[in-house]
Order: structure tokens, then sequence, then C-alpha cells
């Protein structure tokens, strides 16, 4: 008999291995932040350094590839194998959890690119902070992942959707968790914004961790937001998955 | 029996796709659903496969209820979509191997098996090969070996040959009747073909608005329906006038009956110049039935 374990098993093996096949389309997923962290950060002022900066690109890195990740469900399902796969016994459940495991796989290899990238630059590594960091990280691209696949079933036939939706989100996003400039000396309004988006816990945690500041309160509100926003998105995802035809 | 609907209906808000669809499918059958794109053909076939659940009646496949034991009948059935089943990024192979285990084989059984299908369907160069470089027929035998990978008693194809060339869908054909043949497998297919259904099928489900309008083999539709025409050519109307059966039509007379070939040799004492017997084809039937013909339908792209 499968459970849902095994069937999860399934669905992430299935999902990893064209990653796996060809790893160069890793890289190529990450072309963007790479472009941040080249022609950006050397506009930052000095006070600002490397140690403040590359926590937010190992983040916005996970943002860029994971909310994409839906696209590739929508194909799947203009193409048939989602409704070839509907009519498996595998559970619905497994079928976006297996996948939105998956994008684990892709967020590490980036992070750990990144910093090796930035380690020649002056870019100190404190390994207890950066493996608690990543696992931070992985919580929070689940949920990413699945809200991306998510969106992908409520946009069925509707491709326009998806990326309307991806990218009118993207950006805001970014910007309000402080990630290319500090939020903190903005307005009001815009300071706001930035604590109702959970992404500036995650960066902030981030920051904290890879600073080697485990034991702070960042590190401990990341922490909830990354998890929050893993529980929102495989509720809501497996609620899509399960109505899905 | 392998399948048994009873006044099975699908509404999507206010269009009815499937209105009351009563159905028997014995085990080993192999049955073509016939009709014009939006009869209901795939609409019936999604529900039978616990894709969508009916909106009224009821239907077991397997003696399992659609709606209650879903994941019992999704064990028993293969299914095979319009579309292609294999993810375009993947590798067949691979594909075949994930489809076993998502039908709880263990990872050696699967592989032997993937390997067994892709050797009996003619996929052995290019199994190992990204799907989205294969052509529409490798495709297509690719989603049949995904659709068989659990040796299914019972076997879905919804358009099995839509969008293939004349050669690939006959060599399709051939592996649908040789399933059938050699493993007893009851198969349930979607057509618009009209000669898929005629040469394939042992029974023929016409489907009009949801309804099932016709179910028989093709040559009892085809005689029932519609029947046989002899026509008789006669040197001159004079002597086509002579003939007191069927109808006269110029130097012409046309018969009509249930057995054309057997009714033409005792026509010859009427001394007609040429002979021909003309067999209905299952349009003609879908032309009886409906008023319309099935070749009006322009195929879906």
């Amino acid at each position: 008999m499968s459970s849902l374990v095994t069937d999860t098993r399934v669905v992430f093996s299935r999902e990893l291995r064209p990653v796996l096949r060809s790893p160069f389309s890793i890289v190529f997923s990450m072309v963007q932040p790479l472009f941040f962290l080249a022609l950006f950060a050397p506009l930052l002022p000095d006070d600002t350094s490397l140690q403040w900066f590359v926590p937010g690109i190992i983040v916005m890195s996970c943002l860029f590839g994971t909310s994409m990740t839906g696209s590739n469900l929508l194909y799947e399902i203009q193409t048939g194998s989602h409704e070839r796969m509907l009519v498996t016994p595998l559970r619905r459940p497994a079928l976006l959890i297996g996948r939105a495991l998956k994008e684990i796989v892709p967020m590490l290899v980036q992070a750990v690119l990144i910093v090796l990238a930035c380690l020649p630059f002056g870019f100190r590594l404190h390994p207890l902070g950066a493996v608690l960091g990543l696992l931070i990280l992985a919580g929070f691209c689940v949920g990413l992942g699945a809200l991306s696949y998510t969106l992908a079933l409520a946009s069925k036939n509707q491709e326009w959707l998806f990326w309307t939706v991806q990218q009118t989100l993207l950006f805001p996003l970014l910007l309000l968790a402080g990630v290319l400039l500090p939020i903190d000396d903005g307005p009001a309004w815009l300071r706001f914004l930035s604590k109702i988006n959970p992404m500036t816990y995650v960066v902030n945690a981030e920051r904290a961790l890879f600073d080697g500041d485990v034991w702070s309160r960042a590190a401990g509100y990341g922490l909830i937001a990354a998890l929050a926003v893993a529980l929102l998105g495989l509720l809501t995802g497996v609620r899509a998955m399960r109505r899905s035809d | 029996m392998m399948i048994a609907t009873r006044e099975l209906t699908k509404r999507f808000k206010s269009v009815t796709a499937v209105d009351g669809i009563t159905l028997d499918v014995a085990d080993g059958e192999l049955v073509a659903l016939l009709g014009p794109n939006g009869a209901g053909k795939s609409t019936t076939l999604r529900m039978l496969t616990t894709l969508i659940p009916p909106t009224a009646g009821s239907a077991e496949v397997a003696g399992l209820d659609v709606v209650t034991r879903q994941r019992d009948v999704r064990r028993r059935i293969g299914y095979i979509g319009q579309g292609n089943g294999a993810g375009h990024s993947q590798r067949g192979r691979d594909e075949l191997i994930s489809q076993g285990r998502a039908y709880g084989l263990g990872v050696r059984q699967a592989r032997t098996r993937a390997a067994e299908l892709i050797d009996s369907l003619g996929l052995g160069e290019v199994a190992d090969r990204t799907v989205s470089t294969l052509s529409g027929g490798q495709r297509r035998r690719l989603d049949i070996a995904m659709g068989l990978i659990h040796s299914p008693e019972l076997l879905f194809l919804d358009e099995p040959s839509t969008g293939l060339d004349p050669q690939n869908r006959a060599n399709l054909q051939e592996h649908i009747v040789a399933l059938r043949r050699e493993h007893g497998t009851t198969i349930v297919l979607t057509t618009h073909y009209l000669e898929e259904a005629d040469s394939m099928a042992e029974r023929v489900i016409v489907i009009d608005h949801g309804r099932i309008i016709a179910d028989d083999s093709p040559q009892r539709l085809k005689a029932k329906h519609v029947g046989d025409r002899v026509i008789l050519g006669f040197g001159s109307e004079a002597e086509a006038a002579r003939v007191t059966e069927g109808t006269r039509e110029g130097n012409r007379v046309v018969i009509t009956t249930e057995d054309g070939p057997r009714l033409a040799p005792s026509l010859l004492d009427l001394r007609p110049l040429t002979v021909e017997v003309i067999r209905p084809t299952l349009d003609d039937v879908f032309l009886t039935l409906t008023g319309r013909s099935l070749r009006d339908q322009t195929p879906e792209a």
C-alpha cells in the first residue's frame, strides 16, 4: 500500500529528474540575481557591506526561481501530463507537496553558488548560521512554490493570468522586503507595507543568521514568517489540487 | 460488468453535456463512442475515469463506484487522454518508470515493465531522448505505454488518433486491437473518425447531444438504420421503367435492402447492363439518425 509519503516521493523525484539531467538549468535561472549582485553591489554606500547585501540576494534568487515554478505545471496542464497524473492513484496532496518540496533543491544550489562567488570579495561565512538560514529559506520557498502552483491551477487555460499576477507581485515583494535598499529611513506608509510583507522577516533573518547571529530575535521572526508562508501555500495548494480536473 | 452507468448526467452551468446515459460494458469488449465534437463523449469518459464527478446518476467501473471509490477505480484503469501524458522536459523512460511508481510498482519492477513496453511499442531508439524532441506518432506510442504500465484490465482512450497521419493511425489501431487479442483488455475509446469506429470496434455507441442514440455492432447499425442499396443500370428509361421494385432515377433503378450482395444475383433476371451494390457507412447511419453528417464537422485542431 502506498502512503502519502511514498506518493510524495514519486512526485518529488519526477520533478527533480529533469533538473538532475540538465543541472545547468539551475544556473540559467539565477542569471538575474547574479546581475543584481554584480551590477548593484558596487553602487552600495561604503557603510553597507556584502554581509548585508548577499543574504538578500539569496532570498531574491529563491523568489525569482520559485515564483515561476507554477508555469511548469501550467504547461503540463496544457499538454495533458497533469491530467494523466490525476488519473493515477497518486494522492492529490502528494501531487502538490512533491512539487513544492522539489523547490528546495535549486534554491540550495543557488545559495551555495552565490556564497561561493562572494567569498573572494570579503563575504564571511558563519557555517551554523548559514545552515539555519537555509533551513528557514527552505520553508519559505516550499510555501512560495506551493503558492505559485496554486496560481497555476487557478489560471488553467489562461496563461496570461499566471504571468500577470506573478510579475505584478514580484517587484513589490522584493523592494518592500528591503532587499536592495534599507526600508528603515523610508516614509511611514512604506515601512508599514514592509512590515506586512512576510518576506521582510525572512530577509532580516537571513542577514542575522549569515552574520552568525544565531540566537537573534530576527531569526525567530524569520522562522515564524517562513513557516506561515509554507503553511498558507500548502493549504491553499492542496485545496486547489483537490479541485483540479 | 466492467462498466455500468445509470442515468449518468453532467451539467456545466446551463449546458447539459451528458444527459442521462445508461450503459453496460462487459469484460473484454472493445467499444467505440462515436459522435461529433461536443456530443458528450469525452465528458462521459472523464466521469468514468474519476476526473470529474457526475451531476446526477451513477457509474460503476470494475464494480467500484466512481465517486466513493475513486482511488480504487484509478488503480484498476488505464487512461490515455487527448493530450500527451509525458512531460515535455522529461525523458520517455523516466516518465514510464515514474508512472509505474505512481501505480505502486517497486523501482526494479517499474524499470523492467518500462523496458518491456519500450520494446513492444518500438520506442527503443527514442525512449532516452527528451519527450519534446519526439514526433507526434512516437509521443502517442509513449502515451499508450504509460497507460499500460500497470497492465490495467480496462483501458480508456480519448480520441487516440486525432492529429496522427494515416500511417501512424493504422499503427496505433493495430496496437489497440493486439492488446485486446493478447490480454483480453476491455477497451473503451472515443472517436469522431468513422473508419476507426467501423474497423476496430465490435460495438459502436453513437452519442449526440449527450444521449445515446444507437448502440450495436457496426454491421447491424448499418443494416438496421440504412441498409444496402443495389443500383441497376439500363440502356433506356423505358427498360428501367419495367422494373416494379425500388425507385427509378432516369436509366437507373435503386433498390434498398438489408443484404445487397445476397439480393443482387436474383436481380440479374431483369437483364440490367450494370449492377452496383452500395454498402452504407457509419456516417449514413448518423445521417439517418440525426439528419446531419458527421463529416460536416471540422475536426478539432
